[in-house]
C-alpha cells in the first residue's frame, strides 16, 4: 500500500524563510528537507499547508512557477493554523500537499493580451504568481497594468518587490492606494474602484480582480462603467476546504467545486452559478 | 442458477470464514437489522433493510489516515495504511448496491481515494432481492429494480433456499468458494419471485415519485425558490438524515494528540451542521434554510449535473423513517416539482 500516491497524504516541507510583510501578513519560503521545490504548480493554483496537532488550510501560492527553487505563501493572520504558522521560527517542519486547482489561463486565454491586475490588501497573493509569471514571459503580453491598494503604507504586501522590480519595468505601469493620507505617501489616495474608475483604463484588457469581497463587488462595477465585458474578467475564490479534490463536499458553489473547478473563475461564469460564495 | 437451502448456506459462511469476512444483516430483539460479522449461530435477517446503510464497508464513519511524529522542529509522516482482507456484504438491498455505484463516481475519480479502493477491491457484493418492499421504497423512482439487484451475486430468497446469480468476475470467484454447498437449478421460482416482488413494488404510495423535474441544469430554476424557507423552517440540523444515507459521502479531516504522536483521520461530516461551511473568514451558508438547500439541491441537481444524470438518492428510505420532523427528500420533491 505504501507505494500507492495519496493526494491526502502530504510530504515533509521546511520552512527557509520568513518575511514580514505588514502588521500581520508573513511570507513564508517553503521547500522540501533536502532543499527542492516540493511541485510544480501553475499560477492561481494553490497547496495544503498543515501543522500536524493544530491543522491543515487551503493557501494560495504567491511564488511564481518560474520560481525552480522553492514555493511560497503570504499569509495572513487569521485563525488557528496561521496563528501557529506566524509563530513558527526557520526551520521549522510543517506539511504540504497540491497543487490544487485551475489555475490562470496564462498560457492560452491570456496569451498576447494586455493585462490589467487589480489587487486589494492579501488578495496579492494568488496575483504576484500570475504578475510575475507574465513578467518572465513578458514578450507573450502585451500591456501589463498593475492597480493595488491597501489601509495604509504598511499594509501594502510585497512592498519591496513593487517598487524594486514592477515599478521599474520598463513596460509594466504600477498603480498604488491607501485608504487615507500618510506623511511621505506621493501615490494615490483612495479605496480601488474609485481608483481604477479615475484611471480609465481600455477596454482592450484582460483584467484580474484579487481582493475582500466587497472590493471585488464594487471594482467588478467600476469595470463594467469603463466598459469591459464580464468574460474579460477573472478572480480567484476562497471557500472552506478538506480535502482539495472535490470529494469532502463543502466548497462547491452549485454544481462546481472551488477546489478542482476554481479557484479561478471568469466573472461571466460566475453568474452561471448560484450567489453562494 | 444455482441453489442452496438455507442451512447449507450457513455451512458454506462456516468454510468461507476461515479464509474470509462475512458481514449479513443480523437482527436484534427489537427485530431491527445492522450488518455484523457472522460468526457460528449467526441468522440471516429477513428484515427488509439494515438501520444503518452499507456504506460504512468502504467508506467508515472514522478511518485514521496517517500519523505523525514531532520531535522539536521535526516532523515524521507515518503511511498507516495496510493491505485490506478480502470480505463480503452478503444480503444488500438494490438501493444499498446502487449506493456504491454513486460513492465510486466520488471516491474513485482521479484522483482515486487510496482509503476507500483499498476496501472496495476486497469486497465482493451479494445483494438480495426485496421480496417484501415498504411503504418507504421509493427506489423504482431512481429506476433502481428491487426484484433483481446489481452487485457481484444476486440472490433470491424463497423460502428455506437461496438461489444465486453470478454477474462479475468477482462474483464467480465467490460462487466457486461455495461451489460444492450449491446445485445447478432452474429459474422458475426466481421468476415467479420476481414477479410477485413487481407487483407489490407497484402498489407502493412512493413508487411513481417523479423525477423529471429535477437532473443537470435545473440550479437556476430551484435555487432561489421561497419553498425552501418553507420546508427547512422545523429542520433541526441533526444530520441524522445524511448519517443514515447510503450516498452522503461529506466528510471532514481531524487530528487527534495522543501525547506521543498525532493520529489524522477522516470522520462522516455532514452540510446540515452550521460549521461545515464556517471559515475564519466567514461562512457562506449561515442559515439552515441554505444548508438544507445545499442536501437536496446536491442529491437532485448537482451530483446529476456531474455524474450523467445519475440521481443521488437511491430510494432507501431511511430518512422518511428516522427524521424527528418528518421532511424528506420524498416531501421536497413533491413540493419542489408542484406534485403535492
Amino acid at each position: 500500500m505504501h507505494n500507492i500516491e495519496d493526494t491526502l497524504i502530504p510530504k515533509v516541507a521546511v520552512i527557509t524563510d520568513v518575511r514580514i510583510d505588514t502588521p500581520d501578513i508573513k511570507t513564508f519560503r517553503v521547500v522540501t528537507p533536502d532543499g527542492k521545490k516540493a511541485f510544480d504548480h501553475m499560477p492561481g493554483q494553490c497547496a495544503m499547508l498543515s501543522v500536524p496537532g493544530v491543522g491543515e488550510a487551503m493557501f494560495s501560492i504567491t511564488s511564481s512557477p518560474t520560481n525552480t527553487e522553492y514555493m511560497e505563501f503570504s499569509i495572513k493572520k487569521c485563525g488557528c493554523v496561521t496563528e501557529w504558522l506566524h509563530a513558527a521560527e526557520v526551520g521549522q517542519q510543517i506539511t504540504v500537499r497540491g497543487p490544487y486547482g485551475k489555475p490562470f489561463p496564462v498560457d492560452d486565454e491570456f496569451a498576447g493580451k494586455n493585462l490589467l491586475f487589480i489587487a486589494g490588501g492579501v488578495g496579492l497573493a494568488p496575483l504576484r504568481s500570475v504578475i510575475n509569471y507574465c513578467r518572465h514571459y513578458r514578450d507573450r503580453y502585451g500591456k501589463i497594468d498593475i492597480v493595488y491598494g491597501s489601509r495604509s503604507k504598511e499594509d501594502l504586501l510585497d512592498y519591496n518587490e513593487i517598487i524594486e522590480e514592477w515599478a521599474k519595468d520598463a513596460n509594466v505601469d504600477v498603480h498604488l492606494t491607501i485608504d487615507t493620507a500618510q506623511e511621505g505617501w506621493t501615490e494615490n489616495v483612495g479605496f480601488i474602484p474609485q481608483f481604477v474608475k479615475g484611471l480609465k483604463f481600455d477596454t482592450d484588457r484582460t483584467a484580474v480582480l484579487c481582493g475582500p469581497p466587497i472590493m471585488i463587488k464594487l471594482t467588478l462595477e467600476a469595470l463594467t462603467s469603463l466598459g469591459f465585458e464580464k468574460n474579460q474578467v477573472y478572480t480567484t475564490l476562497e471557500l472552506r476546504m478538506k480535502c482539495g479534490v472535490g470529494k469532502c463536499g463543502r466548497c462547491n458553489v452549485g454544481s462546481k467545486y472551488v477546489c478542482k473547478d476554481g479557484p479561478v473563475f471568469r466573472f461571466d461564469e460566475l453568474d452561471e452559478l448560484p450567489a453562494e460564495y | 442458477m444455482r441453489k442452496c437451502s438455507i442451512e447449507k448456506l450457513y455451512s458454506a459462511f462456516s468454510e468461507l470464514s476461515s479464509t474470509m469476512q462475512i458481514y449479513l444483516p443480523v437482527s436484534n430483539e427489537e427485530g431491527k437489522a445492522n450488518y455484523e460479522k457472522w460468526t457460528e449461530g449467526k441468522l440471516w435477517s429477513e428484515a427488509l433493510n439494515t438501520e444503518r446503510s452499507a456504506k460504512d464497508f468502504f467508506f467508515p464513519q472514522t478511518e485514521d489516515l496517517m500519523k505523525f511524529k514531532t520531535e522539536g522542529k521535526n516532523i515524521e509522516i507515518i503511511d498507516i495504511r495496510s493491505e485490506k482482507e478480502d470480505f463480503v456484504i452478503f444480503g444488500a438491498r438494490a438501493c444499498d448496491v446502487r449506493s456504491f455505484d454513486i460513492l465510486d463516481r466520488v471516491f474513485l475519480t482521479d484522483p482515486v481515494d487510496s482509503f476507500y479502493k483499498a476496501r472496495r477491491d476486497k469486497g465482493v457484493i451479494v445483494s438480495t432481492a426485496c421480496s417484501r418492499p415498504a411503504e418507504t421504497c421509493f427506489c423504482k423512482a431512481f429506476g433502481i429494480d428491487a426484484s433483481e439487484p446489481c452487485g457481484d451475486v444476486t440472490t433470491w430468497r424463497v423460502n428455506d433456499e437461496v438461489y444465486f446469480k453470478s454477474n462479475t468476475e468477482k462474483g464467480d470467484a465467490f460462487m466457486k468458494k461455495i461451489e460444492k454447498f450449491t446445485e445447478e437449478c432452474d429459474e422458475e421460482k426466481v421468476d415467479e419471485q420476481k414477479a410477485k416482488i413487481k407487483k407489490i413494488i407497484d402498489k407502493l404510495p412512493l413508487s411513481d415519485l417523479d423525477t423529471s423535474d429535477f437532473g443537470g441544469g435545473k440550479t437556476a430554476e430551484f435555487f432561489n425558490s421561497p419553498l425552501w424557507a418553507e420546508m427547512s423552517s422545523t429542520c433541526l440540523g441533526c444530520g441524522t438524515c445524511t448519517f443514515v444515507c447510503p450516498t452522503c459521502q461529506c466528510y471532514d479531516i481531524k487530528e487527534f494528540n495522543t501525547g506521543k504522536e498525532v493520529i489524522r483521520y477522516r470522520c462522516w461530516d455532514s452540510c446540515m451542521y452550521s460549521e461545515f461551511t464556517r471559515m475564519a473568514h466567514g461562512n457562506n451558508r449561515l442559515t439552515q434554510t441554505e444548508r438544507f438547500r445545499q442536501r437536496f439541491m446536491h442529491k437532485l441537481v448537482y451530483y446529476p449535473e456531474n455524474n450523467d444524470g445519475i440521481f443521488g438518492c437511491v430510494g432507501c428510505g431511511r430518512c422518511l423513517s428516522k427524521c424527528p420532523i418528518s421532511m424528506n427528500i420524498v416531501k421536497v420533491m413533491k413540493k419542489l416539482g408542484g406534485n403535492e
